[in-house]
């Protein structure tokens, strides 16, 4: 039996004015969110809506650019993460902080020892871990090794590290996504016994039935704007979903020539899966651009690594213009006409320390040959020309490609591309971080490709980028792909086959 | 391209100013010392003393050669003197039973082979790292080796011993040793294959963003082996080297630790130990700069103990301004 938790002085948590922004792109404008002591704060929106951002602002490992965060009303002057924690504030984000081949013990008291002589008082510890698992109910034992625990166990040593720091304010970020049914269950109960016990909480998650169950207040974020804070009683998940979506159109799509009827399927896909990614088949048509949409970790970009070989796919198969693809590899496909501009330009994409050249170049080196050297001058004339057809930006193409912005290192990286004239065009977000021209630059260009005959697939997280540029998107939850739209599509109905089966019923 | 608004990242002065530094720094400092030697030493700009420091840097040289290479392209090669002691060995025992050139011949190949072993246990150990990998294949090589040789000094037929020993004779008319010629053809071409070579572009490629040059279609487990073995055939002739100065005679334990100050010589001529920036002759700079430091010690007198001292200081400097380089950049 849960004993009751000892009562907490209520601590409220504001942000008032809060910005920010990366490279130009912002992602937070001007929020002002008030969390009253001890109520429970859902934080929902899109994908990209900034909520993750939000919540680490609150949570001192995020600085903001412009704005404070506010404890009770008073500046909180927090600026690290540790300010946050000795202020009563932690943060227990997806990604947890927790040493691995340390025990449990360990962990929930990592970085909390007093001293560095005659050790952090092993009895103290014992006791104070004890009565936390009386209060929360967890049945942890303290010595094992928290690499060796299931996820949702680990999740409980987070929160007892928070509560052992005696938070009273705690953000979570998505703390459910990875726990099954009952798990899920616990962790609900817990949040609202924490709650009833005067802790406040702030989370954020794509579940909005169950944001709905367990929040006293819901605030929607739209591309970086906080459009509502309401009482969670008065809403349904369809009521949420009308207000998270209707991102303002900053960019005007180009018109989309329509597929040519007699067009041949291009790539065939039947039947991958591998992980979290299960049984998906799709096909697109040469001069067709198909759009994937779905919730960030719904299997999208898994799926599109799959096809060009850089993850081998544990069953099914890929077919480019009828032929299928044996032992995939990225240099495969790659001679199969397959090209992939990759979701992360940094760690996928680009070698950052070499010049635009070097970087553009190198899927075609061996094009450009002449026995074992490498033909310069074709080089420098084929990247220029391309360079010139994405129309990219730089102080010259010998230049470290980490000195340009990001909208032409993402050009850069379709200039790549291109020297390989695919046949098959796979993008994954094709304008993350990207300036506005840029973007309707990139636009252009991947429905230039499409009405050259290109196939392409384009998974984005802006469900308007997937509905503006694709004559058809298929919806992937959690691994599958769940459901097709036509170009014409309501976003509205789009993310909410994102979301789930729930958003969608309560129409 | 024209001049553009594009807004670029860096413009602090210092950032440049460190480019610089890191671009020349390092031949300032050879220059200052052949300056500071010259003046307070009358041995040091004698024939002599200059072709003796060429000499020197020949074993070390070879090996940066390699050590550049495999640098460059992300990897570290721990086995690059285990790998001169065992093809030296394999060189030694061919020359006994078929003569000189087939001994030569069979040691440059004993090196590439070895180093095409080690880049393909790196690839399928990919979970480790190549330095721990390389490392506990150095200690099978060497072991190897002491199990061939039952752990004497092998040497060639008596009759062999001039042929053996031709890296130490003089190239007529250049005033140079043929060790030291060996290093320089090996320099070169190995500076071409870096810098006109497809092969070398793909190096760079595979350093810089091991997965964004396999997006790109690159077999970045064929560039591995491919620069192990270089660094193999870069070993195998410093091993020749080195039997043929120490009288003909291959053992086990032959350039113990070299391969470490191979590594130190490329990191202090500017390439970087993150990979994918470099270049054969910032190799040959440092390793210029490391010799004629133990140069100027033995010719001023100087405690040679300290040498030590010097030549690790210069090692933290230059991976400290790579790294602060590397970070001013990234963000």
């Amino acid at each position: 039996m849960m004993t009751p938790v000892a009562q907490r002085s209520g601590l409220g948590i504001s942000a008032r004015g809060v910005g920010k922004s990366y490279g130009g792109v912002s992602v937070l404008r001007d929020v002002d969110l008030d969390v009253r002591p001890g109520e429970i704060l859902g934080l929902v929106g899109e994908n990209g809506a900034g909520k993750s951002t939000l919540l680490r602002v609150l949570a001192g490992s995020i600085r903001p650019d412009t704005g404070e965060v506010l404890l009770n009303g008073e500046p909180a002057g927090i600026r690290t993460p540790k300010d946050a924690i000795s202020r009563g504030v932690s943060l227990i984000s997806q990604e947890l902080a927790l040493v691995p081949a340390r025990t449990v013990l360990e962990n929930v008291f990592l970085g909390s020892w007093d001293g560095w002589a005659g050790g952090h008082g092993r009895a103290r510890d014992l006791q104070t871990f004890q009565r936390l698992q009386e209060e929360t109910g967890f049945r942890l034992a303290p010595d094992a090794i928290v690499a060796s625990l299931p996820i949702g166990r680990q999740q409980q040593v987070e929160i007892l590290k928070a509560l052992a720091r005696g938070a009273q304010v705690l953000a979570l970020d998505e703390p459910t996504a990875v726990l099954a049914g009952h798990e899920k269950e616990g962790l609900l109960d817990l949040i609202r016994k924490l709650a009833e016990g005067g802790t406040t909480v702030v989370f954020v998650s794509h579940f909005l039935d169950e944001v709905l169950s367990i929040a006293d207040r819901v605030a929607v974020l739209r591309d970086g704007d906080l459009v509502a804070t309401d009482d969670a009683s008065s809403h349904q998940p369809a009521s949420l979903v009308a207000m998270m979506v209707g991102r303002q159109v900053d960019v005007m799509y180009p018109t989309l020539p329509p597929v040519p009827e007699d067009a041949p399927v291009a790539l065939s896909v039947e039947g991958l899966s591998r992980g979290m990614v299960r049984d998906v088949s799709l096909q697109v048509r040469a001069g067709e651009i198909l759009g994937v949409a779905g919730l960030v970790g719904s299997g999208r970009s898994e799926l599109l690594r799959m096809i060009f070989g850089a993850d081998t796919p544990a069953a099914g198969r890929v077919l480019v213009h009828g032929a299928p693809l044996k032992a995939p590899s990225p240099a495969r496909a790659m001679a199969a006409g397959l090209a992939l501009v990759p979701e992360s330009r940094k760690e996928q994409g680009l070698a950052l320390t070499r010049s635009v050249r070097d970087n553009v170049a190198a899927p075609t080196l061996s094009r450009r040959r002449l026995g074992p050297f490498a033909k310069r001058k074709a080089e420098r004339r084929a990247v220029a020309d391309v360079a010139r057809r994405v129309d990219l930006r730089a102080k010259g193409l010998g230049v470290p490609i980490w000195t340009l912005s990001g909208g032409n290192q993402q050009k850069a990286l379709f200039a790549k591309w291109l020297l390989t004239e695919p046949s098959v065009l796979l993008v994954d977000e094709p304008t993350r971080g990207v300036d506005v021209v840029a973007k309707q630059q990139i636009h252009g260009l991947i429905v230039d490709l499409a009405a050259s005959g290109v196939a392409v697939v384009v998974v984005s997280s802006e469900v308007e980028e997937v509905l503006g540029l694709a004559h058809r998107v298929v919806v992937m939850r959690r691994g599958r792909a769940v459901a097709e739209f036509a170009q014409n599509a309501a976003a509205g109905d789009v993310v909410a086959a994102a979301f789930g089966d729930e958003a969608r019923n309560h129409d | 391209m024209t001049e553009t608004s594009t807004p670029v990242v860096a413009q602090p002065s210092a950032l440049s100013r460190s480019f610089n530094l890191r671009d020349y720094g390092v031949v300032i400092g050879v220059v200052a010392l052949v300056i500071y030697l010259s003046l307070s030493t009358s041995t040091f700009l004698t024939t002599g003393n200059l072709t003796n420091v060429l000499d020197q840097a020949v074993v070390v040289g070879l090996l940066t050669c390699g050590a550049t290479l495999c640098i460059i392209s992300g990897v570290f090669d721990l086995t690059a003197t285990a790998s001169l002691a065992l093809s030296a060995i394999i060189g030694v025992e061919v020359t006994q039973a078929a003569g000189v050139e087939a001994g030569f011949v069979a040691a440059v190949l004993a090196g590439a082979g070895l180093g095409a072993l080690t880049g393909f246990i790196v690839n399928v150990s990919t979970a480790v790292n190549a330095f721990i990998a390389t490392l506990a294949v150095s200690i099978v090589y060497r072991g190897v080796a002491l199990v061939i040789t039952g752990g004497a000094i092998i040497y060639p037929l008596t009759d062999q011993l001039d042929g053996v020993q031709v890296f130490t004779d003089d190239v007529p008319g250049l005033g140079i040793t043929v060790a030291t010629a060996t290093l320089l053809v090996v320099a070169l071409v190995m500076g071409v294959v870096l810098w006109a070579t497809n092969f070398g572009r793909r190096i760079y490629a595979v350093g810089g963003n091991a997965e964004a040059a396999r997006l790109s279609g690159i077999r970045v487990g064929s560039v591995h082996i491919g620069v192990y073995m270089a660094s193999g055939v870069c070993s195998a002739l410093a091993g020749l080297v080195l039997v043929a100065r120490s009288g003909g005679g291959a053992q086990a334990n032959m350039a113990l630790g070299l391969e470490l100050s191979a590594i130190a010589a490329a990191v202090i001529g500017g390439t970087s130990i993150l990979g994918g920036e470099g270049a054969i002759w910032r190799g040959m700079v440092g390793v210029l700069l490391l010799t004629l430091i133990s140069n100027g010690f033995n010719l001023l007198g100087w405690d040679t103990t300290f040498q030590q001292v010097v030549q690790g200081c210069l090692i933290l400097v230059a991976i400290i301004t790579d790294r602060y380089i590397r970070r001013a950049r990234s963000t």
